[in-house]
C-alpha cells in the first residue's frame, strides 16, 4: 500500500508552490525536503524547542506541529525571506553583532519569535523578552546575548523613530 | 626576523562570518545537504534493558513499500571489525567487544537491533515497526549500589564483574585515618545523569563511490579526523579514501565526539546499496541512544584544623558508565578528571581518591563539556563550605586560608597535574568586588527577617584545557592532541586558512582568522577559514578540551609567521632591503619608519607569476602548514571562580536564580566577546545541571525521560544575567598565551548553585546533597531537617 498523498498549494516567501505530499508529512519537512528551505530547523518534532518556527498567515507557528495538508492555501514566511526584509534586518544585524547565536540551530526560530515580540511590544523589559522567548530553546548562548540583541534592536528602533519625528 | 607583539585584530570582538550565515537561514548542517536517489535509515531499537535475542524476523519489513534493505547482525557480520574501548595504559580496565548490531544480547533500552533503509524516513519507520524482535528478557543491572553485589547479574559475563575499572590516586593512603585534624566531616553527593542535548540531533549522510573506492561521510561531529581514522580501521578502508565532513554543527558539547553504531551502519548501507544513506536521529532516539553524562555518587571526607587549615581530603567516586565504555576515548576521562581536579587548587598535605567505573544496563555515559570538572568542583566546594560552617568561618575566608600560594608555582598537584600558575587569589578578590559581597549579605540578612530565604554560594575551580598527547596516544587511542593549520595565500594576497580544529559555534574560525590577520597585517575579511573537512585540513584533534585557540590558534600563529617571513624575504629582495627591517601592516610591506614599500598582494602576485624577477634559489612557497602540540605539560591548567545568588521558596521548594558571577583566567583573549559568550553559555548548561536536567530510568532500566518536556533544559526565563570578568596570567608554552575557555562556565556553575541553596537552607539546618536540586529535593531536605531538629544529631555524617 502506498502512502496516501494530496496536492497542496503553499505560498512560501511570496512564491507559489504546488506539491503533492504524503498526508502525514509535517510542514517543516515539506519546507525543508520538498522546497529546499533548509533554514527551517527540526529540533524536537514535538513542539517544545521552537527551532522550526515560521510565520503562517502572519502568525508565528511551529511548523513541526502542522501537517502540510493543513497549510493548503496558506502564506508562509521563513527565515530566508524574513531576514532579508527591512522590518527584520536590524534585528538580524544586531544578533550577529552581539554574537546572540553560536551553533545557529535555534537562530531562525529565535529571530522570528523575537521579531514577533518587537512587533507586539516595541519597548519590552528584559524580563518580558525572556518570558516571550521561553518557547525557543538555545543550548549554546545562555540567552543573555539574545536578550541584549532584542533590547538593542528595540532601542535602535525607538531612536530612529525619534529622529524621524 | 623579529618576533611580533600581539596586535589587532587580536583582542578585538570581531563578529563571526558563520553567525551571519546562520542568522539568515544559510547554515549548512548535515541534513541540509541534498542527495540524488538518497535513502533514509530508521532503526529497530531494544525496548528492554537486558535480554537474549532469540530471533529477528525481517521478512515482512523487507517486502514493504520503499524498503531497499533491512540489516541485522547476520547481514553485516564480517563486513566490519568490532571494537573495544580500552586504554593500553590501563590493561586491567575491562573493554568488552562492541558491535554495530548486537549478535546475541541487548544491553540497554534504545540499543540498535536492526537497520531499515528505505526511500523516505517515514517508510523506513513503517518497516521498522514490522520487524519482529523476539527477545528473552533478563534481569537488568540498573542500580549503582547493587551492581557490585556478589549475586548481581553480570552485564558482560566474559569480564567477570560489573566493575569496569578501579583507580586510586593522590599522595595519601585511601581509607586511612587523617592525622593532624581537629575535625573530620563526611558527606555524599549524588549527581544526576545528564545529556548534552544539542538542538541538532546526531545526523549523517554517507555516500560511497565504488569507482574511486571513496567513502564520504557528512556528519554532525566535532572530530572529523578521529572519525576518519576509526572508520578506516572498522571498515577496512585506507584513511585517504575516507572523507569526513562536519561543516556546520548544531551543537555538540562533547556528545558528538565519539563513534556511534549508526555511524558505522550508514557507511555499510551506503557501500552495500551504492546510494547515499542518511540518518537523522529523532528526539526520542537522541535521549535513548546519545551518550549521556555525569551521574556520580561521590563520598568525601575533609579534615580541618581549628585555624581553618585543610589538612586532608578524601574522595570516593562511584561512576556508572552504562553498558559499555564509549569508543574510542573510553569513559574514563570523566572520572579521571574528578580525581585530578578535586581540591586541586588547595594546599592539602594528604589527598587521596578512588574511582570505580561500573557497568549498567543503560545508555553509555561519555563526554559532556567540562568533563569531570563540575563534579570535582561541586564536591570540593561543598565540603569546603561545610568545613567553613563547622568552624564559623566565611566561605571566602576558608578559601583564602587554603588556596595554593601565589608564589608556589610552578608546582604539581598530588595527582600529578602540572600547574604553571593559578590566579585564584586575584580571581576571588575580583569576584567579591563584582558581586559586592557585603551589600549582598546585608540584603540577604534583611530579607531573612521578612521570611524570604536567599543564599549566596561561591565555587572555585581548576580547569584542564588544551590537552596534549599523553593519555590517548600512549594508550593506543588515535585521538590527536596535536593540531595543525594550513594557510594558502592566493595571488591576490587573500588567504585560505584550513585549521584542523573545528567550530560548532564557539567562534574558533573567527579567532583563528584574527590570529592570521594579526600576523600578516590583513583584515579578518581577507582570511577565509575552511574547517571541518578531513580531506582538506591537516590531521588534528578537532574540538575537545578547549583546544581551538590554545592549540589550534598556536598552529595558525606559527603558520602565519612562516608565511610572513616568506613574504618579507621576497619583498626585501625586490626592494633591496634587509627583511629584518620590514613589517606587514594594513595590507602593505612597510619599513622601520612605517613607510609603505609595496603591497602584500603585489608580493604574492610575484611569487606566483614573476619568477623572472627573483633569483633561482629564492623560495616562493605561499602555502604553509604548521602543527602545534603541548609538550611541556599534558594539560594547560587554569582556574576561575563563580558565585550564585538564589532565592528558595521553602513552601514549594522552587529555587529561583537571581544573579550569577564568573571570574576566569583565560590568558590572552583573542576575541573577548566570544570568550564571554562561551562562558555564559557554559554557565547556563551548568545551571541546568544544578536545577533541571536529569535522564531518569526506572528500576528495570526503562527510560523515563523521552521528550524535551521530560528532560528540562534551561529556558530564557529560567536564568539570570551573568556577569563575566577576566584575570589574565601567563602560560608555560606558546607564543599567544591563550588558554582554553570552553569548560569554565559549566565547571563552576552547579557547585555555586548548590552552595547557594545550602546557604539559603542553613538557618533551617537543612542540606541538599543531590543535583538536580528539584523542588522535591529541597522539600525532602527541609522535612528531614525538621524531623531531626528535636533530637540533635550525634555526628556530622549525612
Amino acid at each position: 500500500m502506498s502512502e496516501p498523498r494530496q496536492s497542496v498549494s503553499l505560498t512560501v516567501n511570496e512564491e507559489r508552490h504546488d506539491v503533492t505530499v504524503p498526508n502525514r508529512k509535517h510542514l517543516a519537512d515539506i519546507l525543508r525536503e520538498d522546497l529546499g528551505f533548509t533554514g527551517v530547523h527540526v529540533g524536537c518534532e514535538h513542539g517544545v524547542c521552537g527551532a522550526c518556527t515560521v510565520r503562517i498567515d502572519g502568525a508565528i507557528t511551529r511548523s513541526c506541529l502542522v501537517f502540510g495538508v493543513q497549510a493548503d492555501g496558506a502564506e508562509i514566511e521563513t527565515i530566508e525571506y524574513l531576514s532579508a526584509q527591512s522590518e527584520t534586518r536590524d534585528l538580524v544585524d544586531t544578533f550577529v553583532a552581539e554574537n546572540a547565536l553560536q551553533c545557529g540551530f535555534c537562530t531562525p526560530g529565535m529571530v522570528i519569535s523575537a521579531a514577533a515580540l518587537l512587533a507586539e511590544t516595541p519597548d519590552p523589559t528584559r524580563e518580558e523578552v525572556r518570558a516571550y522567548l521561553s518557547g525557543n530553546y538555545c543550548r549554546c548562548t545562555g540567552y543573555q546575548a539574545i536578550v541584549d540583541a532584542v533590547m538593542m534592536t528595540a532601542a535602535g528602533r525607538r531612536a530612529a523613530k525619534g529622529e524621524r519625528a | 626576523m623579529s618576533k611580533q607583539i600581539l596586535r589587532a585584530p587580536i583582542g578585538q570582538s570581531a563578529p563571526r562570518e558563520r553567525a551571519r550565515r546562520f542568522a539568515t537561514g544559510r547554515g549548512r548542517y548535515t541534513d541540509d545537504a541534498a542527495s540524488l536517489r538518497g535513502l533514509h535509515a530508521a532503526f529497530v531499537r531494544s525496548p528492554i534493558a537486558r535480554g537474549d535475542i532469540l530471533e529477528i524476523d525481517c521478512d515482512a519489513a523487507r517486502d514493504m513499500d520503499g524498503v531497499v534493505a533491512v540489516l541485522t547482525h547476520a547481514d553485516i557480520a564480517g563486513r566490519y571489525r568490532p571494537w573495544r574501548a580500552g586504554n593500553a595504559l590501563l590493561p586491567e580496565m575491562k573493554a568488552p567487544e562492541q558491535h554495530a548490531l548486537p549478535p546475541s544480547r541487548v544491553n540497554y533500552v534504545g540499543e540498535p537491533l536492526a537497520m531499515v533503509v528505505a526511500t523516505s524516513r517515514a517508510l523506513a519507520e513503517d518497516a521498522a515497526e514490522q520487524v519482529f524482535a523476539d527477545i528473552d528478557p533478563l534481569d537488568a543491572v540498573a542500580d549503582i549500589e547493587t551492581a557490585l553485589a556478589p549475586d548481581s547479574p553480570l552485564i558482560h559475563e566474559d569480564c567477570g564483574s560489573n566493575l569496569c575499572v578501579s583507580l586510586t590516586s593522590g599522595n595519601g593512603k585511601f581509607g586511612a585515618d587523617f592525622e593532624d585534624a581537629d575535625l573530620v566531616i563526611e558527606d555524599t553527593l549524588d549527581f544526576g545523569r545528564h545529556t548534552a542535548c544539542p538542538l541538532e540531533t546526531r545526523s549523517m549522510l554517507a555516500e560511497y563511490d565504488p569507482g574511486s573506492e571513496v567513502l564520504t561521510l557528512r556528519i554532525s561531529h566535532q572530530c572529523p579526523h578521529q572519525l576518519q581514522a576509526e572508520l578506516a580501521k572498522i571498515l577496512g578502508l585506507g584513511q585517504h579514501r575516507l572523507r569526513v565532513i562536519s561543516e556546520d554543527v548544531g551543537g555538540a558539547y562533547g556528545l558528538k565526539q565519539q563513534l556511534y553504531q549508526e555511524d558505522v551502519l550508514v557507511c555499510l548501507a551506503a557501500m552495500q546499496t551504492g546510494r547515499p544513506v542518511r540518518f537523522v536521529a529523532d528526539r526520542l532516539e537522541a535521549f535513548a541512544s546519545d551518550n549521556h553524562a555525569r551521574e556520580h555518587r561521590v563520598s568525601a571526607r575533609i579534615a580541618v584544623r581549628k585555624d581553618g587549615r585543610i589538612t586532608g581530603f578524601e574522595l570516593d567516586d562511584l561512576f556508572p558508565i552504562g553498558a559499555y565504555p564509549q569508543y574510542p576515548r573510553t569513559s574514563l576521562g570523566e572520572g579521571n578528571h574528578v580525581l585530578r581536579m578535586s581540591a586541586a587548587g588547595y594546599d592539602i598535605a594528604d589527598f587521596r581518591s578512588r574511582l570505580r567505573l561500573l557497568f549498567q544496563n543503560k545508555a553509555l555515559i561519555g563526554h559532556y563539556r567540562s568533563v569531570g570538572h563540575p563534579v570535582a568542583c561541586a564536591i570540593t566546594e561543598h565540603m569546603v563550605d561545610r568545613a567553613a560552617a563547622a568552624l564559623g568561618l566565611a566561605p571566602e575566608t576558608i578559601r583564602l586560608r587554603n588556596f595554593l600560594s601565589d608564589d608556589s608555582y610552578p608546582r604539581e598537584t598530588p595527582t600529578g597535574v602540572h600547574l604553571h600558575y593559578l590566579s585564584q587569589h586575584a580571581c576571588l578578590d575580583r569576584l567579591l568586588a563584582d558581586m559586592d559581597i557585603a551589600a549582598l549579605r546585608s540584603e540577604q540578612a534583611k530579607l531573612r527577617g521578612q521570611g524570604i530565604c536567599r543564599g549566596i554560594g561561591i565555587a572555585s575551580f581548576v580547569e584542564l584545557t588544551g590537552t596534549g598527547n599523553g593519555f590517548y596516544g600512549p594508550g593506543g587511542i588515535d585521538v590527536s592532541g596535536q593540531d595543525g593549520c594550513t594557510l594558502k595565500m592566493e595571488p591576490s594576497g587573500h588567504v585560505r586558512c584550513m585549521p584542523s580544529v573545528t567550530d560548532q559555534g564557539q567562534g574558533t574560525d573567527t579567532g583563528i582568522a584574527q590570529i592570521v590577520a594579526s600576523v600578516l597585517g590583513l583584515e579578518v575579511a581577507d582570511i577565509r577559514v575552511l574547517s571541518g573537512d578531513s580531506e582538506i585540513t591537516p590531521h588534528g584533534g578537532g574540538a575537545w578540551a578547549s583546544r581551538g585557540i590554545s592549540t589550534g590558534g598556536e598552529a595558525a600563529w606559527q603558520a602565519a609567521q612562516t608565511l610572513r617571513e616568506q613574504l618579507l624575504l621576497v619583498a626585501g629582495h625586490l626592494h633591496q632591503r634587509d627583511p629584518a627591517t620590514l613589517e606587514l601592516t594594513e595590507g602593505h610591506v612597510v619599513d622601520a619608519s612605517g613607510a609603505q614599500i609595496t603591497t602584500i598582494s603585489e608580493v604574492a602576485h610575484i611569487c606566483y607569476f614573476r619568477h623572472d624577477l627573483l633569483p633561482d634559489d629564492m623560495p616562493t612557497e605561499l602555502m604553509v602548514t604548521r602543527h602545534a602540540v603541548p609538550r611541556a605539560q599534558l594539560f594547560q591548567a587554569t582556574n576561575g571562580i563563580q558565585a550564585a545568588y538564589v532565592e528558595v521558596d521553602t513552601d514549594t521548594g522552587f529555587t529561583r536564580l537571581l544573579g550569577h558571577w564568573v571570574v576566569h583566567d583565560g590568558g590572552t583573549l583573542i576575541n573577548p566577546k566570544l570568550v564571554e559568550e562561551q562562558i555564559r553559555g557554559g554557565v547556563v548548561q551548568g545551571l541546568g545541571a544544578a536545577l533541571l536536567e536529569e535522564i531518569r530510568y526506572d528500576e528495570d532500566g526503562q527510560l523515563l525521560t523521552a521528550t524535551m518536556a521530560d528532560y528540562l533544559v534551561p529556558m530564557a526565563s529560567d536564568v539570570p544575567d551573568i556577569q563575566v570578568s577576566h584575570v589574565t596570567s601567563g602560560t608555560a608554552e606558546g607564543a599567544l598565551g591563550a588558554k582554553g575557555v570552553g569548560e569554565a562556565g559549566v565547571a563552576g556553575a552547579s557547585g555555586a548553585v548548590l552552595n547557594a541553596v545550602n546557604d539559603a537552607l542553613g538557618p533551617f539546618g537543612a542540606t541538599v546533597r543531590q543535583m538536580p536540586i528539584s523542588p522535591r529535593t529541597v522539600l525532602t531536605a527541609l522535612r528531614a531537617a525538621a524531623a531531626s531538629a528535636t533530637t540533635p544529631p550525634f555526628e556530622d555524617a549525612p
